[in-house]
């Protein structure tokens, strides 16, 4: 009998993973044990610990470069990388969903499984705390995150995208107010995310078929060497994307994104705003520069157009929205166009200027969300854009906040927004997709208008019987909007330090 | 016996799964096409670690039953949430999110 050789496992390059899904795991035994009063403060103790551990251990092994457990997790630079800014991204997300003082209780329902409009539903809206389920769920997702961005392998990619998929799909349905609306977003996310990931998995078949093994290498070298039928390549990689293309809400596999983004609580849409497009793109890097750049002059034109698709949609349909919520939405969905543009750039300029990117898009995104539930009446957040007329002669501070927030996404030069597009657009004039870079432009200028819009209608407008009150943001949130602003300044005024380290780190192992 | 003919009845399992998604309105009758789908490409995995003489697509397809297991709890406790509310479980009357 052949003798079975067990695999090494380099347990310190795992440990932010492991870290979190040992803290997740805590976390639900806690929900047990632990007494209601005391559970919110206890489990986002624990949630903001494990992320600052595994951040800590991710700084830790900034140098190492290895594939351990039997290929199946790549940790190098683009992965501690990404990994490190999901962390953070995720840590500040977790003082957005702490946060109990602006609305009595917080942004989630008390038990999810209230049903909606009885009466237990009106005692639970009116006050009743929030459920702390969503702490141990948003770590798994975390973690699952992780894994995401550091998956060597097709099969370890598919499990960890269901690890940080589920926990949000039942995250969007936990909305305090508005109920029937959250559910239905976790029922429009579900099926169509449960939809996409089939796709992927039917294209991990193909690949698996096409390459004789899931190893992203392996499928490299198969690419450079096909001993199989290029039909299988061809529809494998094309139901992959598919999946990828998904989550990372690129048009036309976008629909979910306005409707999940809208109905969700604003915490948890900020959460996917920030940390699920870093993981999804940190995949879908991943599967282009490793396993199938042999193939790349046949894919850049198809990925090309998408991603002209996809910012011309977030920019038009940004401008007809009324609805503040969606229209970030929207303009998630035109960032995830720019995003493109520099992963086609298909260089280590690509590679370097994307994660640049999607670091400054996150907290500006973070703190925009921040903003937004900040404005609320009697039903919960007033997200309507006619309810923001005149907001500017009211709360003057909040709405010089958030005009800074729209002009760091307009691309305003001294704000974030303005370097992490020139980062993209030049990787990608580098690497020969000037046509890109033209629609890119073209877009940035149409994405302008609804931002100014909504600019102009807080400040120039005069605030009417039902423009809501601002509520005073609690210790969390003022957290959560003055990293975010100070971020979003900083990486406009002085990038440097973040681009060189994304240089470093912009350099993936086979 | 040639392999190839279950990667045909994978593909139109596939196929009908997918189609089926987009045709039915019940949401249970959607999660089953999803499934489906699923079961498909496990279908898939095992004829092509067949072709390819490797035990790596069998043990794939153990992982993907797993995960489709995991999919089922979310699933159906999100659509039994929704259907104690509307009773219903149809997708045309989940319509309140739009433009």
């Amino acid at each position: 009998m052949e003798q079975l050789e067990l695999p090494s496992i380099d347990y310190a390059a795992l440990l932010p993973m492991l870290i979190l899904f040992g803290a997740a795991c805590v976390g639900v035994i806690l929900e047990i044990v632990v007494p209601r009063k005391v559970r919110n403060g206890i489990q986002l103790g624990l949630s903001l610990l494990a992320v600052v551990a595994a951040l800590v251990a991710v700084v830790v092994e900034r140098g190492t470069r290895t594939i351990t457990i039997g290929g199946a997790v790549a940790v190098d630079g683009p992965t501690l990388f990404l990994q490190g800014s999901i962390l953070v991204l995720g840590g500040v997300s977790l003082l957005l969903i702490g946060e109990r003082t602006v609305e009595k209780g917080g942004a989630f329902v008390s038990q999810a499984a209230i049903t909606v409009g009885s009466k237990k539903d009106m005692e639970q809206a009116s006050g009743q705390p929030g459920s702390t389920e969503v702490y141990p769920l948003t770590t798994f997702a975390l973690g699952g995150m992780l894994l995401f961005v550091a998956a060597n392998d097709l099969l370890t990619m598919f499990v960890a995208l269901e690890v940080f998929s589920l926990p949000l799909y039942l995250l969007c349905a936990l909305a305090r107010r508005r109920r029937l609306l959250s559910q239905e977003a976790a029922l429009k996310y579900f099926l169509l995310g449960s939809y996409a990931s089939a796709f992927f998995l039917f294209g991990v078949a193909f690949i698996y078929g096409f390459a004789g093994g899931i190893q992203l290498d392996k499928v490299h070298a198969a690419v450079a060497n096909p001993t199989q039928s290029q039909v299988l390549l061809y529809a494998g990689f094309g139901l992959l994307a598919i999946g990828l293309l998904f989550k990372a809400a690129l048009a036309p596999f976008h629909v979910w994104t306005p409707d999940v983004y809208q109905g969700a609580p604003t915490p948890v849409t900020a959460f996917m705003a920030a940390c699920t497009k870093v993981a999804a793109f940190g995949a879908l890097l991943r599967v282009l520069y490793v396993a199938f750049e042999g193939v790349r002059w046949d894919f850049q034109p198809v990925l090309g157009t998408i991603a002209v698709l996809t910012m011309f949609v977030g920019a038009v349909l940004a401008v007809t929205q009324t609805d503040l919520k969606r229209l970030l939405a929207y303009s998630s969905i035109a960032n995830a166009g720019y995003l493109m543009v520099g992963v086609l750039a298909l260089n280590d300029e690509g590679l370097s200027s994307t994660m640049f990117y999607l670091v400054a898009y996150g907290f500006s995104v973070l703190a925009a969300f921040a903003i937004l539930s900040l404005v609320r009446d009697a039903d919960g957040e007033a997200t309507h854009l006619s309810r923001w007329a005149g907001i500017g002669r009211k709360s003057p501070l909040l709405a010089a906040t958030f005009t800074f927030v729209l002009l760091a996404f307009a691309g305003i030069p001294l704000t974030s927004g303005f370097t992490s597009k020139f980062a993209v657009f030049g990787a990608a004039v580098e690497g020969g997709q000037t046509w890109l870079v033209i629609f890119g432009v073209i877009t940035s200028m149409l994405l302008a208008f609804p931002y100014l819009r909504v600019v102009v209608l807080m400040w120039l407008s005069e605030p009417g019987e039902s423009t809501p009150a601002v509520s005073i943001p609690g210790f969390l949130t003022s957290a959560v909007l003055g990293i975010g602003v100070l971020v979003t300044l900083g990486l406009g005024v002085a990038p440097s330090p973040l681009i060189d380290l994304t240089r470093q780190a912009a350099d993936f192992v086979r | 016996m040639t392999p190839d003919y279950y990667l045909v009845l994978a593909t139109i399992l596939f196929t009908i799964g997918a189609t089926g998604v987009l045709i039915r309105r019940n949401a249970i009758v959607l999660f089953m096409c999803i499934e489906l789908m699923l079961n498909a490409a496990n279908l898939a995995l095992v004829t092509f670690s067949r072709i390819n003489g490797s035990l790596d697509g069998q043990i794939i397809s153990f992982f993907v039953m797993v995960v489709a297991a995991a999919e089922v709890v979310i699933g159906l406790a999100i659509i039994m949430s929704i259907f104690r509310t509307r009773r219903s479980a149809s997708v045309d009357d989940a319509n309140l999110l739009k433009y």
